[in-house]
């Protein structure tokens, strides 16, 4: 039951894009169209859901407060730590898409190796670590959730603008300007969903 | 390319921000106050430009395959450096919870990584220092512009001083996070109408 709670609490309440604006940049600029958007909402979750869980354990077991030796902290050592995880897992995530995916590993280009700077993938270790987590299977939750919060917001995203390339835009606003308008129109939709706890 | 475009460039007309669309993702979080925004922009300033003149150093002796290793190292040290001062300060200058994971996160912050790739590893140190400091200043202004309009009409305070009359009933709508994103398709609306030559087709 606490799994179920964390799952949809962190698909909707603690939403990557739409309540901490995390992963903006490839966001916004990969959701010209439905079917790269959700290629890559699909990387980033599974990157997500493989580094949350390394990297809490090696929170857990390296880097807190007397976990290596007794009475060091290497705490101040997590935010290179991660990112270096990170990096590893989506360099490995890149040659798997280009072996058996090579259409979406065209399609999706510059934006495979950018996940590595995704500020969604290094924001979901950080609440991971923020949020200190009981055990690991709740740290893969919360990033499975997060991970599906996301992939949503992108497909729903591109779906609109697909439909908005049809319409009359001031030309000073047409491309970013509507596009930023939308996501936070967007975002407050989603604002009903903010203070529920489950 | 001459120094004066090299820095006034990237305050108006390449702005990271409204043109490049770099470091959006920080950015929307830290512009509820006045002040979340000037220590956000001051930091991004100085790890931008202090790894754009490391790198720059380097440039010549790093091999291309492990370069973006190299520079993910090097901006993570500067971050660290930077999260550490301000934590130094923290008794005498409070920051929130909140702030400190977004300045962990410049990291991830698409100007510094941008800047490094597009500039400091083609440029000779002096000039990357001062496009890396630019940048950091373009995508200060505009965490500024955003910031004034949000703590003005939110909280009627500016840098926490009571600035509109003690009767202002405060807006809520402009503290939560769209109205951010609203305000940046705003600012992205009258910059791109006076300069048309951005316009999107």
């Amino acid at each position: 039951m606490e799994y179920i709670s964390l799952f949809v609490k962190s698909i909707f309440v603690d939403n990557m894009i739409f309540a901490y604006f995390l992963g903006m940049c490839s966001y916004l600029a990969v959701s010209k169209n439905v079917k790269t958007a959700s290629g890559l909402g699909i990387a980033v979750m599974f990157v997500l859901l493989v580094t949350v869980p390394i990297n809490y354990l090696l929170n857990k077991y390296v880097l807190g407060p007397n976990a290596l030796i007794e009475g060091v902290d290497l705490s101040f050592l997590s935010v290179i730590i991660f990112i270096a995880v990170i990096a590893a897992i989506v360099q490995i995530v890149e040659m798997v898409v280009e072996r058996y995916a090579p259409s979406l590993y065209s399609a999706l280009g510059i934006f495979l190796p950018l996940i590595a700077v995704n500020c969604a993938i290094l924001g979901g270790a950080l609440f991971m670590q923020q949020k200190e987590f009981a055990n690991v299977g709740e740290s893969a939750v919360y990033a499975l959730g997060s991970g599906l919060g996301w992939f949503l917001a992108i497909v729903a995203l591109a779906a609109i603008r697909e439909k908005l390339s049809y319409s009359n835009v001031p030309p000073a606003l047409k491309g970013l300007g509507i596009t930023f308008i939308t996501v936070g129109l967007m975002g407050m939709a989603f604002m009903a969903f903010m203070g529920i706890s489950l | 390319m001459k120094l004066k475009e090299t820095i006034l460039d990237p305050i108006f007309k390449s702005n990271p921000i409204t043109v490049l669309v770099l470091g959006i993702c920080s950015s929307l979080a830290v512009t509820v106050t006045m002040k979340g925004a000037l220590v956000m922009a001051l930091s991004v300033m100085v790890v931008t430009g202090i790894s754009s003149l490391i790198l720059s150093t380097l440039r010549n002796t790093i091999p291309g395959r492990v370069r973006i290793i190299v520079q993910l190292v090097v901006v993570a040290l500067m971050v660290i450096l930077v999260d550490q001062i301000l934590k130094s300060f923290e008794a005498t200058y409070p920051i929130d919870k909140q702030l400190s994971v977004y300045i962990s996160l410049i990291i991830t912050n698409c100007i510094v990584m941008g800047r490094i790739e597009a500039f400091a590893l083609g440029n000779k140190p002096i000039p990357s220092l001062l496009d890396g400091l630019a940048n950091g200043a373009g995508y200060g202004m505009i965490l500024l512009i955003v910031a004034f309009f949000r703590e003005l009409l939110g909280s009627g305070t500016l840098f926490g001083i009571q600035v509109l009359p003690a009767g202002y009933v405060t807006n809520n709508l402009v503290i939560l996070p769209p109205f951010a994103l609203i305000l940046l398709g705003c600012i992205v609306w009258v910059q791109r109408s006076i300069q048309k030559d951005l316009q999107e087709k």
